[in-house]
């Protein structure tokens, strides 16, 4: 394990100047670690974090983790079958050695570089062969000091046939200048299934690049469900789902309500290799103000039979505000099928009268539909977690 | 006595600032009246409903309109609505991420209508499955009109405009859709105009005038048997002819 990690820390070395694909370069110089986050900051937090749905009583929970800067503070694993460790225990224990730098590498770009390099912490999920764990698992990832770097390496393991969720809070206190860069390597085994939300409430001065990346093998099963809700400086992501295995699928879907002076570039790519999988992306980007989005979808073919979809709409709510949507669609084999959608502009004046006509005075039939924008229709969902994301949706909509 | 209950002063409408649509439209609704407004395609009906809502995509030029006495030509229709007015869309949009569900939860709260008689009557309607689904999303043309009946249903309206209920409904749906609107205007108060060319929704609720409206204007109003026998026997072009058919020609 140790050659493993040594390997990522030189190529992580050579690529700490490498900008990234898409989205603004930063100066990553600018930021430190720090440690020292304790249960106190967590507290501190309260209000921050129920923004994004951590309930810190722990109730109806599987398990939980809660890191603070660059420490953990707490963690559990409440039901049998589900491991849920620090990231440093996980590698000391060597049950990830096949799993680490495998989906995401260390030289991606200077935002991998500097978490193969610094980080130490994240956590590591494991769900048991055919264990099917109702509750979800929450991960709280929270920022507190001012120029800090959180730089969390997260590994999500389910075993064959085994059903898992994980449901990720991340926030920031206001005001304070960070730059998180969460890796995540998710595996999802034959015939497993695996739902990942995550709820992301930054500020204006906080600087986010996650990297995701998603191995689904056949029959296997990959929902998630991405919401942004508050302002940042800057936010840059496209988690990668690769359905390698004959009949996987996934489905990503995004809320993203992007407001203030707020860049947020974000988007999902899902290569369908294996026969007969199933991909889809679905987008939602709200702009307001001064804020610009960038949402970028994209579907590579390579599977007989495999068929894919995206759909990108986005709702316009100032006109200084501005919404570019890329979708994309490559194809290296005959019979896939291949479709995308995209719509971008304001609320329909029809609509609204539609709702005037029922009585709703106009201020609340406006607030219905963006509300009604937001809602994503995801199947199969556990109720759980669709509350939490109604509610994340709602909080949302209030704020606009 | 009776009371007026909508009253549409020589009407002079334009949409979206294009040519004028309704020209001089006088029409007169007594408390708990109900009447029809027949005309072919284009004759300007749905759009004299939409006027009388309140629609900002259609101007009034001049006229005036009124609701038991109260002068609402330039009101905000959820305040038309306020004040007891209610409507079934010819063609209602789609919207998205809102279902019928969270719909009729909205505005049977506002009326005070039970949510127990709503699940009751799209139970009646055999429209429980539309419930959750985005409203309008993927209905078909009579499953609209049930949602729109549901949505009338919940709110409860004095006077209620009825556009064109019964076309694109098959044969079974007509029949339970005519059966609620029938339950639902048994309320010898309520004040109903109704719009339709084919006339089928009149046999389940009596009606006691009918208008015809060619090209914009109101062309004859008088007893609703007659008119329909004759626009049924020799078409509408019939009532140019022959204005003096109704009892006041106009």
């Amino acid at each position: 394990m140790g050659m493993k990690l040594d390997e990522a820390l030189v190529r992580a070395r050579r690529a700490l100047d490498k900008p990234a694909e898409f989205g603004p370069d930063l100066n990553v110089s600018e930021f430190a670690v720090v440690t020292g986050g304790n249960e106190l900051a967590l507290s501190r937090g309260r209000d921050r974090l129920s923004l994004v749905g951590v309930d810190l009583s722990d109730e109806n929970r599987a398990g939980s983790y809660y890191q603070v800067d660059e420490s953990v503070v707490g963690i559990s694993a409440k039901m049998p079958g589900l491991t849920v460790l620090p990231f440093e225990h996980a590698i000391e224990e060597g049950i990830i050695e096949n799993y680490v730098w495998e989906l995401v590498p260390p030289d991606l770009d200077k935002y991998t570089a500097l978490n193969a390099i610094y980080g130490r912490r994240g956590y590591v999920v494991v769900a048991e062969r055919k264990r099917k764990i109702r509750e979800p698992v929450q991960a709280c990832l929270f920022m507190s000091s001012p120029g800090g770097i959180q730089v969390p390496h997260n590994v999500i393991i389910a075993e064959e046939g085994s059903e898992l969720s994980v449901y990720t809070g991340c926030t920031i206190m206001p005001e304070v200048v960070g730059l998180h860069v969460g890796v995540t390597e998710i595996y999802v085994k034959h015939g497993a299934k695996v739902n990942f939300v995550m709820i992301h409430a930054w500020n204006e001065d906080a600087h986010v690049r996650p990297r995701t990346a998603v191995l689904v093998e056949e029959g296997g099963t990959y929902v998630e469900h991405y919401i942004n809700m508050a302002p940042v400086a800057s936010l840059q992501a496209r988690p990668r789902v690769t359905l390698a295995g004959r009949e996987a699928k996934a489905h990503l879907s995004s809320v993203i309500v992007a407001k203030g002076r707020s860049l947020m570039d974000f988007g999902g790519l899902i290569r369908l290799e294996g026969e007969e999988t199933r991909g889809e992306i679905v987008s939602r980007v709200i702009a307001k103000d001064f804020a610009r989005t960038t949402s970028r979808l994209r579907l590579e073919a390579n599977g007989i039979g495999c068929r894919g979809h995206t759909e990108c709409n986005g709702l316009m709510l100032s006109k200084r505000a501005q919404i570019l949507t890329i979708p994309e669609l490559l194809s290296s084999v005959s019979d896939a099928e291949l479709t995308h959608e995209a719509a971008v502009g304001k609320l329909k004046e029809e609509e609204i009268y539609y709702l005037t006509a029922r009585g709703i005075k106009r201020k609340e039939a406006i607030s219905m539909l963006v509300r009604g924008f937001m809602n994503v229709r995801i199947e199969g969902l556990p109720s759980k977690l669709r509350r939490q994301i109604d509610l994340a949706i709602a909080m949302a909509a209030a704020g606009l | 006595m009776r009371m007026t209950a909508l009253y549409v002063r020589n009407l002079f409408v334009r949409s979206s600032g294009e040519k004028m649509i309704l020209k001089n439209v006088s029409l007169e609704l007594y408390s708990g009246e109900r009447v029809l407004l027949l005309g072919p395609n284009g004759s300007g009906k749905s759009s004299l409903i939409q006027t009388i809502m309140g629609n900002p995509k259609y101007e009034v030029v001049s006229g005036e309109i009124y609701l038991n006495s109260e002068r609402i030509t330039d009101l905000p229709t959820e305040d038309r609505v306020s004040r007891g007015l209610g409507v079934i869309f010819q063609m209602s949009p789609v919207i998205r991420g809102i279902s019928l569900r969270d719909l009729l939860v909205k505005v049977s709260k506002r009326s005070g209508v039970s949510l127990e008689d709503v699940r009751a009557v799209a139970d009646e309607l055999n429209a429980t499955h539309l419930l959750d689904r985005s409203l309008n999303q993927g209905f078909s043309g009579g499953e609209m009109k049930k949602a729109e009946l549901l949505l009338l249903f919940a709110q409860n309206p004095k006077i209620a405009l009825i556009d064109e209920i019964d076309s694109g409904v098959d044969v079974d749906s007509l029949n339970s859709v005519g059966k609620v609107f029938q339950r639902l205007f048994s309320d010898e108060n309520r004040t109903l105009l109704i719009v339709t060319h084919t006339g089928h929704i009149a046999r389940y609720v009596g009606v006691n005038t009918a208008y015809v409206m060619i090209n914009g204007r109101i062309v004859c109003k008088g007893d609703p048997k007659r008119i329909l026998e004759t626009i049924f026997k020799e078409g509408f072009n019939k009532c140019l002819e022959c204005v003096g058919v109704g009892d006041e020609a106009r």
